[in-house]
């Protein structure tokens, strides 16, 4: 959890996460080529350096965060990869906007969403490749939304995308498709493998269900919910009595941005304001700390819980699904005192 | 246990993504230590047949479950993920998952 003290994760800590198998392992980028093709004027094939130097380059310092982030600890339990908490990051993307590619390109009438196709394909025919999808106007809305090709001011590195990945600020890394190598502009809603039957959520607003049930009806996983974590002391940690001990952490959300961080040191029941740090954009992991004097020794529960600009927070009680997506319980550190 | 092995995960990707430094060309670490399939019968089939798609690591860290829980998995697999297994091995696999990870 050291990673998660501060607001931006190195490179090298960067969680990985792949569909098919195999992955790839090189990239020549004289061979490689982003295509546009599908419902537009012009279809492009860019290099590169057609990426570096034909459009603006944009920054946008955004989390990218697995959709079963924290699967591990769903009760009862749920197939699937078992993520502690690791499957998460924050990093400074830089690329160009898919709006100026795309505008580039010339979207025709009748464009409903843009698919995105990566290097990475399977091994057998029969294996549904890793295939997503946003709508054309969400695109266009979004001057967030990049092909990114740097990532914390270095060319992204093999496991994260190289050389350019499509980056979603505020959604689940399920769109932030790596190695992207083709955007095809289409008049209907793509709904193949990747998009459903995966990757889809309870359709309601919790995106929940009773445990152990299946839902009735799913939409397809988007905005993240809201998080917050103690990156340090890590739990199981000695603090003296009579002593301060600042706590550390971050928080974040899907876009609204993180308003408020509280921390209790008596296991939820009374709460006090944490103090932010510097605001990176409302995508970004917002960094906290609070200074905390323990008064005697034993043992400390220290929890943590943050709310959005639009009142959005989280919940004592973690939510469940089946797919075990989602997750945004308080979180807590125990520690022992003296 | 669910506790002991999280974390594990989280550290398997940490570590991959340490080798990934060097641009255009990496070189992936072998399978981490969750990888070891209980011995017993059908293990190879299981191993050789689930691991042209994915590490054994992703089987051993799954919940426990009877024959219908894996049933449905393997099912899953072939089913839905497109695995190319037949109906022979896939008896073979769920007969060694249900013993080695079940209840």
């Amino acid at each position: 959890m050291k990673y998660f003290a501060r607001a931006i994760t190195p490179n090298e800590a960067f969680f990985v996460r792949y569909h098919v198998f195999p992955i790839p392992l090189e990239v020549d980028l004289a061979t490689w080529r982003l295509r546009i093709t599908g419902r537009v004027e012009r279809p492009l094939e860019l290099t590169l350096d057609d990426l570096r130097t034909k459009f603006p380059r944009v920054a946008v310092t955004a989390v990218n965060q697995c959709s079963g982030n924290s699967r591990g600890r769903f009760t009862p339990r749920v197939l699937g990869g078992q993520w502690g908490d690791g499957a998460m990051g924050n990093a400074e993307w830089a690329g160009a906007r898919l709006r100026d590619i795309l505008t580039a390109a010339g979207v025709r009438q009748g464009a409903v969403q843009a698919t995105f196709d990566g290097l990475d394909k399977p091994s057998f025919p029969s294996v549904p490749d890793f295939v997503k999808s946003l709508d054309v106007t969400r695109i266009m809305d979004d001057p967030d939304v990049l092909v990114a090709y740097e990532m914390n001011g270095k060319p992204l590195p093999m496991l994260n995308g190289y050389p350019a990945r499509l980056v979603v600020p505020g959604w689940y890394a399920t769109y932030w498709v790596k190695h992207l190598s083709d955007i095809e502009v289409i008049d209907h809603v793509f709904e193949k493998f990747w998009m459903k039957p995966a990757y889809r959520i309870p359709d309601n607003a919790c995106g929940c269900v009773a445990p152990g049930t299946a839902p009735a009806r799913t939409v397809p996983i988007n905005r993240m919910t809201v998080r917050s974590f103690i990156g340090s002391p890590e739990g199981g940690s000695r603090v003296p009595t009579g002593r301060p001990v600042t706590m550390k952490g971050i928080a974040f959300d899907g876009g609204h941005g993180i308003q408020e961080v509280q921390v209790s040191v008596d296991g939820g029941t009374t709460w006090q304001a944490a103090n932010l740090g510097a605001d990176l954009g409302r995508y970004s992991f917002r960094e906290w700390t609070f200074s905390w004097t323990p008064a005697r020794p034993g043992r400390a529960r220290v929890v943590v819980r943050a709310f959005n600009a639009i009142g959005e927070s989280q919940g004592r009680q973690p939510l469940w699904n089946p797919a075990g997506y989602l997750r945004n319980v308080i979180e807590h550190v125990d520690l022992v005192v003296g | 246990m669910r506790r002991a092995f999280a974390p594990g995960l989280v550290a398997f990707a940490l570590a991959v993504s340490a080798g990934a430094a060097a641009d255009r060309t990496i070189v992936l670490p072998a399978d981490d230590r969750y990888a070891t399939l209980a011995l017993g019968p059908g293990v190879e089939v299981t191993r050789q047949q689930c691991s042209s798609c994915h590490s054994t690591d992703y089987i051993v860290m799954q919940p426990r479950g009877d024959a219908r829980q894996w049933d449905g998995v393997v099912t899953k697999m072939i089913k839905v993920y497109g695995a190319p297994v037949n109906d022979q091995d896939a008896k073979t696999i769920v007969e060694y998952l249900a013993k080695q990870y079940g209840n």
